[in-house]
């Protein structure tokens, strides 16, 4: 591991000025991820800036029903709280299909959804990889790439996003809280990855020296039906091969909301909004679905290794759906 | 000491940290760089947490930092000042006496190499720790009540402990072995 200097950050601006004074450094939460990749030697900071004593570990209800999760609140405690298992399940069942009890201990919201692709080609210097290294080319493409993406892939990446919170949180219409050198904003939860295009170094809208510094989880999805299905090689402790995040909920015998998201299909959490367009206004039955579901994956382009992923992530989605139906579907 | 020192490359980046071991304060000039599982064994000859993967894949490190069970291979050790780490040597009550889940994984015969096995006994203590303080697991059923204790069935077991990899696949015993102290 290159040697790196450490700073203890006691407040957001000490975290953000700390950052801006020292090129190359990172901020560091859990550092189950990047602690790793400093370990492979993908991952070479000058400096790191410790940002786990900021006061940005609590889940706090606002007076407008939406409830605040703070940037460092560990995944274990996130999914844990009653406010999340009972408002929100999708997001606690998510965090609970991830890792192992000992990283969700450590790991925290913020670095959950920073955390880097899982792809073997990123991981290992001595590959090309267009994401580690622009310009190297992508070693996956015509590589392994059994778990990679079947949606919104580039020439220049194939990698998927593995946070399985990331997947819950769009389908939740959740927002990303961020502050830097410019001041504080927000984005939605569901744009805050990018896909690759010719850049695929960049995995999020995040700006340089920004910190995230919370989720915001809106007063609309709360308490409405919702649940996150996993599919992966075993049953405990592995990434997604697909997964599915739904919230969805009806009035007079039609579907009213509905949010839709998929995991390990691409480059970020892919919200199904074609779907989502076709179930609103209609009623919530077994065809309904199938021809949403359709509709959205009829733009998948697989690789050949992963072409399993479509009809699977087609069944994931038909099973969630049919289970937040309010009769069963017909 | 490095600047007459011709020809020496200059020191790396090292802080002064205090943290508890067992019960004990330590301090120590740390390297940047060195993780808590190479402090406890490197620095302090505590051994019991062993190296396995070193990438937090396997679970043979597993120690409890404040209670609370972690991969002590990805956990830089500077970090950690004013920490309380307990290691598998450190579970054992006054006097020597063995921890019921120590002795549990003894009667159980839960191991065949061993070399996981301080791994899972502190992320057992840890889980039994967690499932008595209401965390739900992906098996528990999303409709139990929040905050409740969880009872721990052999499903949950299962799951719970599945970061701690065993090799051996002595797996029936040690989740035999978790029943015993439930």
């Amino acid at each position: 591991m290159k040697p790196f200097a450490y700073v203890r950050a006691g407040s957001v601006e000490e975290a953000t000025d700390a950052f801006a004074a020292r090129p190359g450094a990172r901020y560091l939460g859990g550092g189950t991820n990047l602690v790793d990749l400093m370990k492979l030697g993908v991952e070479t900071p000058a400096a790191l800036i410790d940002i786990t004593r900021l006061p940005l570990d609590a889940v706090e209800p606002l007076p407008d029903g939406s409830l605040r999760v703070g940037a460092l609140v560990r995944n274990s405690d996130l999914a844990a709280h009653p406010a999340v298992r009972d408002r929100y399940p999708a997001l606690s069942q998510a965090l609970l299909a991830g890792a192992s009890g000992q990283l969700r201990n450590a790991a925290t919201t913020g670095g959950n959804l920073l955390q880097r692709t899982r792809c073997p080609y990123f991981q290992d210097i001595s590959k090309p990889c267009n994401k580690r290294e622009p310009g190297t080319g992508c070693g996956a493409l015509r590589g392994v790439h059994r778990d990679h993406a079947v949606l919104g892939h580039s020439p220049h990446c194939v990698a998927t996003h593995p946070s399985d919170l990331a997947v819950a949180l769009a389908a939740l219409d959740a927002r990303v809280e961020l502050y830097g050198p410019e001041g504080g904003r927000s984005l939605s939860a569901a744009d805050f990855h990018r896909l690759p295009g010719t850049r695929p170094e960049q995995d999020t809208e995040i700006r340089p020296g920004e910190l995230i510094t919370g989720v915001l989880l809106p007063a609309a999805t709360a308490g409405l039906p919702s649940v996150y299905r996993k599919a992966r090689d075993r049953a405990s402790y592995a990434f997604a091969l697909a997964s599915v995040a739904a919230v969805l909920h009806c009035s007079d015998g039609v579907v009213d909301r509905v949010g839709l998201a998929f995991g390990a299909l691409a480059h970020r959490p892919w919200r199904a909004r074609r779907a989502e367009e076709a179930l609103l206004g209609v009623a919530p039955t077994a065809a309904a679905f199938e021809h949403a579901v359709d509709l959205e994956l009829a733009a998948a382009e697989p690789l050949g290794e992963n072409a399993y992923k479509v009809p699977l992530a087609r069944r994931l989605a038909l099973d969630v759906l049919g289970r937040l139906a309010p009769v069963s579907p017909i | 000491m490095d600047s007459h020192d011709t020809g020496a490359a200059p020191a790396p980046p090292h802080s002064e940290t205090t943290l508890r071991v067992n019960g004990e304060p330590r301090t120590l000039d740390l390297d940047h760089r060195r993780v808590l599982l190479d402090l406890l064994r490197e620095d302090l000859g505590l051994t019991g947490a062993k190296k396995g993967c070193d990438h937090g894949q396997c679970g043979a490190c597993t120690v409890l930092v404040d209670g609370r069970r972690v991969n002590s291979c990805l956990l830089l050790a500077v970090t950690l000042d004013g920490a309380e780490v307990t290691t598998v040597e450190g579970l054992a009550g006054h006097g020597g006496d063995p921890h019921p889940l120590q002795r549990a994984f003894l009667e159980r015969d839960a191991f065949q190499c061993g070399y996981c096995t301080p791994g899972q006994i502190c992320s057992a203590v840890g889980m039994l720790a967690e499932a008595a303080a209401g965390h739900p697991s992906h098996v528990t059923d999303p409709a139990a009540p929040s905050g409740e204790p969880v009872e721990l069935v052999r499903a949950e077991i299962r799951e719970r402990l599945s970061g701690n990899l065993c090799r051996c696949g002595a797996y029936p015993r040690i989740a035999d072995a978790v029943e015993d102290v439930i």
